[in-house]
């Protein structure tokens, strides 16, 4: 029996390696979630990168960006605050690559990402979960200080982890929707995925295309700051670039990580969800256009919550566990 | 009269409300009309330049200030303000 014709070539792309792979992630259409005929809601799943996130876009940037300058070379030990998904990208790719990792990651993270890392070979540096990432930061800058010995990449300073977007997930999305695009919805973290896909989307489209980001409320146990003045803003974030920012809840971030998977058959990570649920409403507001949202990480991770099977009022430490 | 929402590190500046209400119109009147109330809150919310504290996000429901008008965001009176500290993630 002869092999079925191929429709498209290449298929998925044919790569030395598999950091190579990262990126080239589908778009797919959601008709199930759009709220209007003439709006299309459009989900570009980072979550098929070999790690299962948008992060591998950025690790990668960030230890290529080192070893270009000259910043790195085998041997040398990796420092890096993150909530999960940057600390298992770097953790594959300084494998790979051998350089030792040692990563500062808070306490109130879902088991997954400790297994993964170990699975990686990271070490992991625990931070007070109830300083949320903000600790982390704090936490990894004060090593960093202290010891010669840490190369930290810092994807919240770093313009390696805007630029990875500016000059892949934006042009990607502007090719496959014929740079036809009304709004782009990104989960709001370090703020590398809504600059660079925002500078490009300007660059191409100007102020037709609205960028809007999606950002958590931190469940009150994850607020322990000693005053506001403990707040952080990453240094590559520029809020002029941002035409909507609003917040969502962890509970409404899993009803939307629900409907992404009941309606649409997308497994994807909490973020994803609260990312959906800002997609869709600013979809709402619109009569037509395309509105493309960042499915920024899959669901393995969460799986040991029971966000997926469990009711919402039996999901355990709902306000307590940092999601994104 | 508009809401506001206390984030748990205010609470101590304003007896331990969880929410207070605040008259104004708009964001920077409901904002000075929690400092008259609880005058602790001012170097918290406010930099010496009378702007917003650069680590506090106020929010009009759910969509933040800064992206809005700011300070001259105009808020109705069954709105609700959230203060709340600027956390990253990644």
């Amino acid at each position: 029996m002869s092999a079925r014709q191929l429709q498209n070539r290449p298929c998925g792309g044919r790569y030395t390696d598999i950091v190579q792979s990262i990126g080239n992630t589908p778009i797919v259409e959601l008709k199930r979630l759009s709220p209007k005929p003439g709006v299309r809601l459009w989900a570009k799943l980072e979550s098929h990168n070999p790690t299962g996130s948008v992060k591998d876009r950025v690790a990668r940037a960030l230890i290529e960006d080192a070893e270009e300058k000259g910043a790195i070379a085998p041997g040398q030990v990796i420092l890096e605050p993150t909530s999960g998904n940057t600390g298992i990208s770097l953790g594959m790719i300084c494998k790979l690559r051998g350089y030792p990792l040692k990563v500062v990651m808070p306490d109130n993270v879902t088991p997954e990402r400790t297994q993964l890392l170990e699975m990686w070979g990271a070490e992991i540096v625990y931070s007070e979960g109830s300083k949320g990432s903000n600790g982390a930061v704090e936490l990894a800058l004060e090593m960093a200080a202290a010891d010669s010995r840490y190369y930290m990449p810092y994807q919240y300073g770093n313009e390696a982890n805007p630029l990875a977007h500016y000059n892949g997930t934006a042009v990607e999305i502007l090719e496959e929707l014929d740079q036809d695009v009304t709004a782009f919805v990104a989960g709001l973290g370090t703020g590398g995925t809504l600059m660079g896909n925002a500078r490009r989307m300007k660059e191409v489209l100007g102020d037709a295309v609205k960028i809007v980001a999606a950002e958590p409320m931190q469940g009150e146990p994850v607020q322990g700051l000693r005053s506001l003045d403990d707040g952080f803003i990453p240094p590559i974030i520029d809020l002029a670039l941002l035409d909507r920012k609003i917040f969502v809840t962890n509970s409404d971030a899993i009803v939307w990580t629900r409907k992404l998977l009941d309606e649409e058959g997308i497994f994807a990570g909490v973020s994803s969800g609260a990312i959906a649920r800002v997609a869709a409403r600013i979809a709402g507001e619109l009569d037509e256009g395309n509105v493309v949202f960042i499915v920024a990480d899959d669901g393995w991770k969460y799986l040991s919550s029971g966000i997926y099977t469990r009711p919402l009022e039996e999901i355990e430490n709902l306000e307590s566990t940092l999601w994104w | 009269m508009p809401k506001i929402k206390i984030p748990p590190v205010l609470r101590a500046s304003v007896g331990g409300e969880r929410e207070v209400d605040a008259p104004g119109e708009n964001v920077r009147d409901v904002l000075h009309g929690l400092v008259s109330a609880h005058p602790a809150t001012e170097t918290q919310l406010f930099g010496g330049d009378g702007e917003l504290n650069r680590y506090v996000n106020v929010y009009l429901n759910d969509e933040d200030v800064r992206v809005l008008d700011g300070l001259d965001t105009a808020v109705g009176a069954s709105d609700v303000l959230v203060i709340l500290p600027a956390m990253a993630g990644g």
